[in-house]
């Protein structure tokens, strides 16, 4: 079995320095995720303007898949709108999952992230800070237009 | 000092050749299965015996005049036999078919939650437990108003006896302690706790689940009130375990299910049940896995379980002095005397990472918290991985293992 296409360098990188890593003082969104399977827990912070997400960061225990998940992910949600977040999450989550043909070139650095989908046991780790990130939206939205 | 490998402890490496399953080839490498505390793999015996059984034997149980029927029911009940022999219980009045060891924990559960506990009651269990010797607790406590309360570990992973000692009083209607803990290996002083908790006329549950494959089984010797196990564990099929209980326990306490099999009259307004071991074996057992659990019995008794025990002192020995050895590997648990298990962790590598880089050599092992969340967090550490072994395992399986977690290093240090 191929490893490579799991630990690609770029991860193994994000993994031991991580970035946006830790708590973000005045975040406007904020929400915790848990894989029961290995008791790995992600909490991921957002700050948004309006209609744009300015800041994603993320704090948690976790292998080197979710860590590298997370850090990555912050960066690459950075500066997007809150629709094209949403869109670059479901891309995300069709390329771990091999649910559905991806495209390549919104995902961009996340590509390295394809490889997940041939290892079952690994795609919630990639996929649990992306949850915790779409969580941490909605309460976003929520507290600011509450129904 | 001995040498860390005495060859003579060894079981021979023939009765592989036992074990259909240990001939697969995994990600292209040779299956090398240490994940036995999870689940152990099954003899050639007892998958013959299940086929067998379903080919030639099958019918149901305790309600047949037939010739099938009859049949069944007496291979039932010699697996029965088999079980109070060899856990040597004083009556075969005293097993109990179940699921498994979460089942039967549940079954003493619910009944005490019903029947013994009273508001400001307490249950002490200890860090060491596997979730089903504490979730189904916290249900009988919120039924009845008892509460839990734990026996701490030392830092080795043994339990605190002194602490057992100042928690024991007239509140505590319950100690439930396993016996060898899944996550970790320990070994608990059993026959000692019964000791101390009977001086108070406290009844002690043992959770079995990793003590009956392991090591040598004597519910007498060491007086507990109840013990639990799985077949699964022990080379038998999936579906099947006991329950050992004291006849004055199981008497005491209330049916876990009401249906068939498990009454003496029943009218609509009321049901009288039926004399031990049925009154806690309502409806249709697995009885296959029941008749073919007799195999298992049988596989250990023949090979015998002090050898078992022996030959995975061995390896565990090996395991664990060739890992400490490795820079950044954490040995978790290492108090002695332990059985079966290698749990640790690795500075440079999560647990979860550790396990996919070990199956891409073909070494299948558990990483995660091993449904012992609160052991995790008493180590401070949300997983570990964990090497378990059994009669089947060789010292070059430890060597695949070893390589395995170099190759981990090599990645991420
Ligand atoms: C110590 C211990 N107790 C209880 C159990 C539960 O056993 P089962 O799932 O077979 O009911 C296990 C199995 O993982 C165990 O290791």
């Amino acid at each position: 079995m191929d490893l490579g296409a799991l630990y690609q360098e770029i991860i193994l990188e994000h993994n031991r320095s991580p970035r946006n890593h830790g708590e973000l003082a005045h975040a406007t969104g904020h929400a915790h995720g848990k894989n029961p399977l290995c008791g790995d827990e992600v909490s991921v912070w957002v700050h948004t303007t309006g209609d744009q997400v300015d800041r994603v960061t993320f704090t948690g225990q976790g292998c080197a898949i979710s860590r590298a998940s997370a850090s990555m992910m912050t960066q690459a949600l950075t500066g997007k709108s809150r629709e094209e977040a949403l869109a670059l999450f479901r891309q995300f989550h069709d390329m771990v999952t091999g649910a559905a043909p991806v495209d390549e070139a919104a995902l961009g650095k996340l590509k390295v992230f394809g490889g997940v989908a041939r290892f079952p046991a690994r795609v919630k780790c990639a996929s649990l800070a992306w949850h915790a990130f779409k969580d941490a939206l909605h309460e976003d939205a929520t507290h600011r237009d509450p129904a | 000092m001995p040498p860390a490998l005495a060859p003579s402890a060894l079981l021979p490496a023939t009765l592989r050749e036992d074990f259909p399953i240990l001939a697969t080839m995994a990600r292209g490498k040779p299956l090398v299965y240490l994940d036995n505390a999870a689940t152990s793999q099954k003899p050639r015996q007892v998958i013959d015996a299940l086929s067998r059984y379903y080919e030639a034997e099958n019918a149901n149980i305790h309600r047949g005049v037939h010739y099938l029927s009859e049949r069944a029911t007496l291979l039932y009940d010699e697996t029965r036999e088999a079980a109070r022999r060899f856990i040597n219980a004083a009556s075969s009045r005293e097993v109990i078919f179940t699921r498994g060891t979460t089942e039967a924990i549940n079954l003493v559960a619910q009944g005490f939650g019903s029947a013994v506990l009273r508001p400001g009651d307490r249950i002490l269990v200890s860090t060491l437990e596997h979730h089903s010797n504490i979730v189904p607790w916290q249900l009988a406590c919120a039924r009845s108003g008892a509460e839990m309360v734990e026996i701490p570990i030392h830092d080795d992973g043994s339990l605190d006896m002194e602490a057992f000692d100042r928690l024991l009083d007239a509140r505590v209607k319950l100690v439930a302690v396993t016996w060898v803990s899944n996550a970790l290996g320990t070994i608990t002083p059993v026959a000692e706790l019964v000791r101390r908790a009977h001086a108070l006329q406290v009844p002690v549950l043992l959770d079995g689940a990793q003590a009956a494959p392991h090591i040598a089984v004597d519910v007498q010797a060491v007086g507990c009130d109840f013990f639990a196990c799985s077949g699964h564990k022990m080379l038998g099929p999936t579906g099947v375990g006991l329950l050992y209980g004291t006849e004055q326990w199981l008497d005491r306490l209330p049916p876990y299910q009401g249906g068939g099999d498990m009454i003496e009259t029943v009218t609509i307004a009321k049901s009288t049940w039926a004399p031990l071991p049925s009154k806690f074996e309502a409806g249709t057992p697995d009885i296959a896995a029941v008749v073919a659990f007799r195999a298992a019995l049988d596989y250990l008794t023949r090979t015998g379980v002090a050898a078992i025990a022996a030959h995975e002192h061995e390896l565990v020995a090996l395991a664990t002095e060739r890992l400490a050895a490795i820079p950044g590997v954490r040995i978790i648990g290492t108090a002695s005397p332990k059985a079966g298990v290698v749990s640790f962790t690795m500075d440079c590598a999560h647990p979860h990472d550790i396990g996919t880089i070990l199956d891409s050599e073909g070494v299948a092992i558990r990483t995660g918290h091993h449904c012992a969340q609160p052991l995790m967090q008493r180590f401070a550490v949300p997983s570990t991985a964990r090497a378990s072994f059994y009669l089947y395992n060789t010292p070059d399986e430890v060597d695949a293992l070893v390589r395995g977690v170099e190759k981990v290093r090599q990645l991420f240090a």
